[in-house]
């Protein structure tokens, strides 16, 4: 569709991903694959060469690395899990850095694309925390732990035919479906966002309409790049924060 | 006669039905942003309440907001969901 001179895509182009390598395998590569294979090497990069040559009195790049998981080991696990919980500060680590650095290629420009703003991300993360939170609680609990997470204590009787099939639906089905959903439709709705003012302002551009409208698109894209970087952040920081909650259910059931 | 015609005739009408789907996605969107939008400007300014009530406590109590807000405003981004996936299909 060509509006004002400018080639719109079709908006189905939202929707497909062409593959690169191994087409029309299971193992198809298409520009998300791609993309996790540059996170997986950055974010194992940076833990990697810091830990190298590890010293007491730590110089610049090993003194940032240690105050991002120091960021994670206090500000997460301590808090939610409890003291004496550090064994879960690798994994909630390397989750917070893996969203983390997916979400800001969003406003990096050759790459203005978050990874996940695709559904099979974020779907498959939260079904990982599923499960380990499933097989935590069974581990810790016993087979008792389905009949410990859906009779919450201290309720009368009577009650207990209304509140236990809305406790089973929210601990066991909607949890991982809410954690994929949130993560993958703020990411969606920001990249679509970005793309929709960016295009307005080269429409406008390429049509020599007014100086006078010109800038407007523009601010507004400038004002929702920032804007970006804080959901980036608190997207990664929430996935990771209900992560460790959900887990600290299973280990510490209502007494 | 004509008006069972004219009815008959909208209800299998292809464009039709696609432009109403479309304008029942709008629909769907537009309700589903009002109660996150309550309950998160509640939420902020209880916490705004809060922390003017005792400044010591401000980190954690700006830390469960950010909480709350993103528990809010995942329902919000479901309808919005739901008005892509209609638009689009």
């Amino acid at each position: 569709m060509t509006l004002g001179a400018f080639e719109f895509p079709p908006v189905s182009h939202l929707f497909e991903w062409p593959e690169i390598f191994l087409k029309d395998t299971p193992f198809a590569v298409n520009k998300t694959v791609l993309l996790m294979w540059l996170t997986v090497l950055i974010a194992g990069g940076i833990f990697i060469v810091a830990g190298r040559n590890f010293q007491k009195i730590p110089g610049k790049f090993q003194s940032l690395v240690e105050s991002i998981v120091n960021f994670i080991d206090n500000g997460i696990v301590d808090e939610v899990m409890g003291p004496g919980n550090r064994v879960w500060s690798p994994y909630l680590a390397t989750l917070f850095l893996f969203i983390f650095l997916l979400n800001i290629f969003e406003i990096i420009p050759p790459i203005s694309f978050p990874g996940t703003s695709r559904m099979a991300v974020p779907l498959f993360l939260a079904l990982l925390t599923w499960v380990i939170f499933i097989v935590v609680g069974f581990a810790k609990q016993g087979p008792r732990y389905i009949t410990n997470s859906i009779f919450p204590p201290g309720v009368p009787k009577p009650l207990y035919v209304l509140i236990t099939p809305i406790e089973f639906v929210s601990v066991f089905i909607v949890t991982p479906f809410s954690l994929a959903v949130r993560l993958f439709a703020n990411l969606f709705a920001g990249h679509l966002l970005l793309t929709a003012f960016f295009l307005l302002t080269a429409s406008l551009w390429a049509a020599n309409v007014s100086a006078v409208a010109l800038p407007l698109p523009l601010f507004m894209a400038i004002f929702l790049t920032g804007f970006e970087i804080l959901v980036s952040f608190l997207q990664a920081y929430i996935f990771t924060t209900l992560t460790a909650v959900y887990i600290s259910n299973s280990l510490h059931p209502h007494h | 006669m004509l008006d069972l015609q004219l009815l008959a005739q909208a209800a299998t009408d292809e464009t039709l039905i696609d432009a109403m789907a479309k304008i029942g996605g709008g629909f769907a969107y537009g309700l589903a942003a009002i109660g996150p939008g309550i309950g998160i400007g509640y939420v902020a300014g209880q916490s705004v309440q809060a922390m003017a009530r005792q400044p010591e406590a401000a980190g954690m109590v700006r830390t469960t907001m950010f909480l709350g807000i993103a528990f809010a405003e995942a329902l919000a981004l479901i309808g919005f969901v739901v008005f892509i996936l209609i638009g689009a299909l």
